[in-house]
């Protein structure tokens, strides 16, 4: 009940933010444009809507990590956290309400973004049901980290962490290039993080090739646990001062 | 019942923040931690409301204590801390409601008591406005509202007066002596002034430690000073110094 009442303040900080609007929503979304535009005159099929319409919904994500660092931040900085740590809230009630509302927004992305593509030229499949189950598991991904720089930096770090982490994100997700153009030490980086495997997983998803999606997904869960568990142990560190 | 500091210690790698503090504070008082930048005030405020584990010692809290039973302390305190710690886009009414909500109120009992303290706040006519717009004046009213909503039996107040002008600072001085003998009120500042207009007793801090204690009329007899400023200031020089 505690969580689901901090979850509800989260989404109205969150929400009533008009940048998360801005860049939440608006900038995938034209990005997905502009790309799919660029895919006409390219030699290679990656901005094709097939490719390109999952690989920008999990860069969307990215803001995600933005929005959930940020609000812990702010709290930080604001002692809005200190008020409430001295209130009878547990470790697990801050941590559900602050992932909590980060969910819906991270359907709402996808949910346009989807709507984006179909306007642009997608075709409707069935496979997009379960393609966004798997979206929704690495959303979790993206909220983690958010919960990971919110825990252990202030604001100002949080910004400056997120420009570092969206380069990271996108240049090492093969969103914009085959990883395997580049290939030898820069591919094998990119796949011992979980964003390739995100993005792999999403486009597999999308075509209905499931069996393509379990190894990548499993990268994903595993990092989701595991940075998930860092910020966990971070947090309650805090709390205890 | 009263709370009851016993040897509270605090060290943070090789740095004594809070040095074996022991003094008791009675129920309904309203008690005035003063000391210089350093001292060891916030500190002590986080120990007594939990947000942080004493190294050693402990305090007995109206009945509980704080190194072994943190969540039943947390029930009965609330703290209105030195940013404002006001949720900036949520309405005044939501900021009350919210926290009214997390100290188990549902959301009818969180709805009264939010009209009820606006009104004793002053606040109902910014009912509707975001926390981001609000005043210096206005913003320290609310933080100390949002702290009073869960009705608690202590209250710690950090500073609740910093960068206010002096009308918004008497304005806040007459709410806190209203709400004086109802609840357990424990304030650090360094306003002197603010002190001897409201604090039933004082508290100095000194590098951690406790350097004196009593009633304003105490401490005066105690350095021979006249002024609180002077009392202050004697009492926090160095050893060999003044």
């Amino acid at each position: 009940m505690r969580a689901l009442t901090f979850a509800q303040r989260n989404r109205k900080e969150i929400l009533r933010d008009p940048m998360t609007l801005l860049f939440g929503m608006i900038l995938p979304l034209l990005m997905l444009w502009l790309f799919s535009m660029m895919a006409e005159n390219m030699p290679f099929d990656l901005f094709t809507l097939r490719k390109l319409a999952p690989a920008i919904i999990v860069f969307s994500f990215s803001f995600i990590t933005l929005f959930t660092g940020m609000l812990i931040g702010r709290d930080k900085s604001s002692s809005f956290l200190m008020r409430i740590f001295s209130s009878p809230m547990t470790a697990i009630d801050y941590l559900i309400g602050y992932a909590l509302p980060l969910l819906p927004v991270a359907f709402i992305q996808m949910a346009a973004c989807y709507g984006m593509a179909l306007l642009l030229g997608l075709p409707i499949t069935y496979d997009a049901i379960p393609a966004f189950g798997v979206l929704a598991i690495i959303s979790l991904l993206y909220i983690a980290f958010g919960l990971f720089f919110g825990t252990f930096f202030t604001d100002r770090q949080v910004g400056a962490m997120f420009a570092i982490f969206v380069n990271i994100t996108t240049w090492l997700s093969g969103t914009w290039f085959e990883l395997d153009m580049i290939g030898g030490i820069f591919e094998t980086v990119a796949y011992l993080l979980p964003f390739a495997h995100a993005v792999d997983a999403s486009r597999a998803a999308f075509a209905g090739d499931y069996s393509a999606v379990f190894t990548p997904m499993g990268w994903v869960i595993a990092y989701t646990a595991v940075i998930f568990g860092i910020a966990v142990w971070g947090f309650r560190k805090r709390m205890r001062g | 019942m009263e709370i009851a500091i016993k040897e509270l210690t605090k060290t943070f790698k090789d740095r004594v923040a809070v040095d074996h503090l022991s003094l008791t504070i009675g129920q309904g008082e309203f008690f005035a931690l003063l000391g210089e930048n350093g001292a060891g005030k916030t500190t002590t405020i986080k120990l007594l409301s939990c947000l942080m584990e004493p190294t050693s010692g402990d305090a007995i809290m109206l009945g509980d204590s704080i190194a072994e039973n943190p969540q039943a302390v947390k029930k009965k305190l609330n703290i209105s801390p030195q940013e404002t710690a006001v949720a900036r886009n949520l309405s005044v009414k939501e900021n009350l409601e919210f926290i009214a909500r997390i100290y188990g109120s549902d959301k009818k009992e969180a709805e009264q008591k939010a009209e009820q303290l606006m009104d004793k706040f002053g606040l109902k006519d910014r009912a509707k406005s975001k926390g981001r717009t609000l005043s210096g004046g206005l913003e320290r009213r609310l933080s100390i509202a949002m702290a009073m909503i869960s009705e608690p039996e202590i209250i710690f107040l950090d500073e609740p007066t910093v960068g206010l002008d002096v009308r918004a600072r008497l304005d806040l001085w007459q709410i806190l002596l209203d709400l004086k003998g109802q609840i357990t009120i424990i304030l650090t500042t360094h306003y002197l002034e603010e002190v001897e207009a409201l604090a039933d007793r004082i508290g100095i801090m000194h590098k951690g430690r406790l350097r004196a204690l009593g009633t304003l009329e105490e401490l005066r007899n105690q350095t021979g000073q006249a002024k609180l400023q002077d009392v202050f200031l004697q009492l926090t020089a160095e050893e060999g110094t003044g």
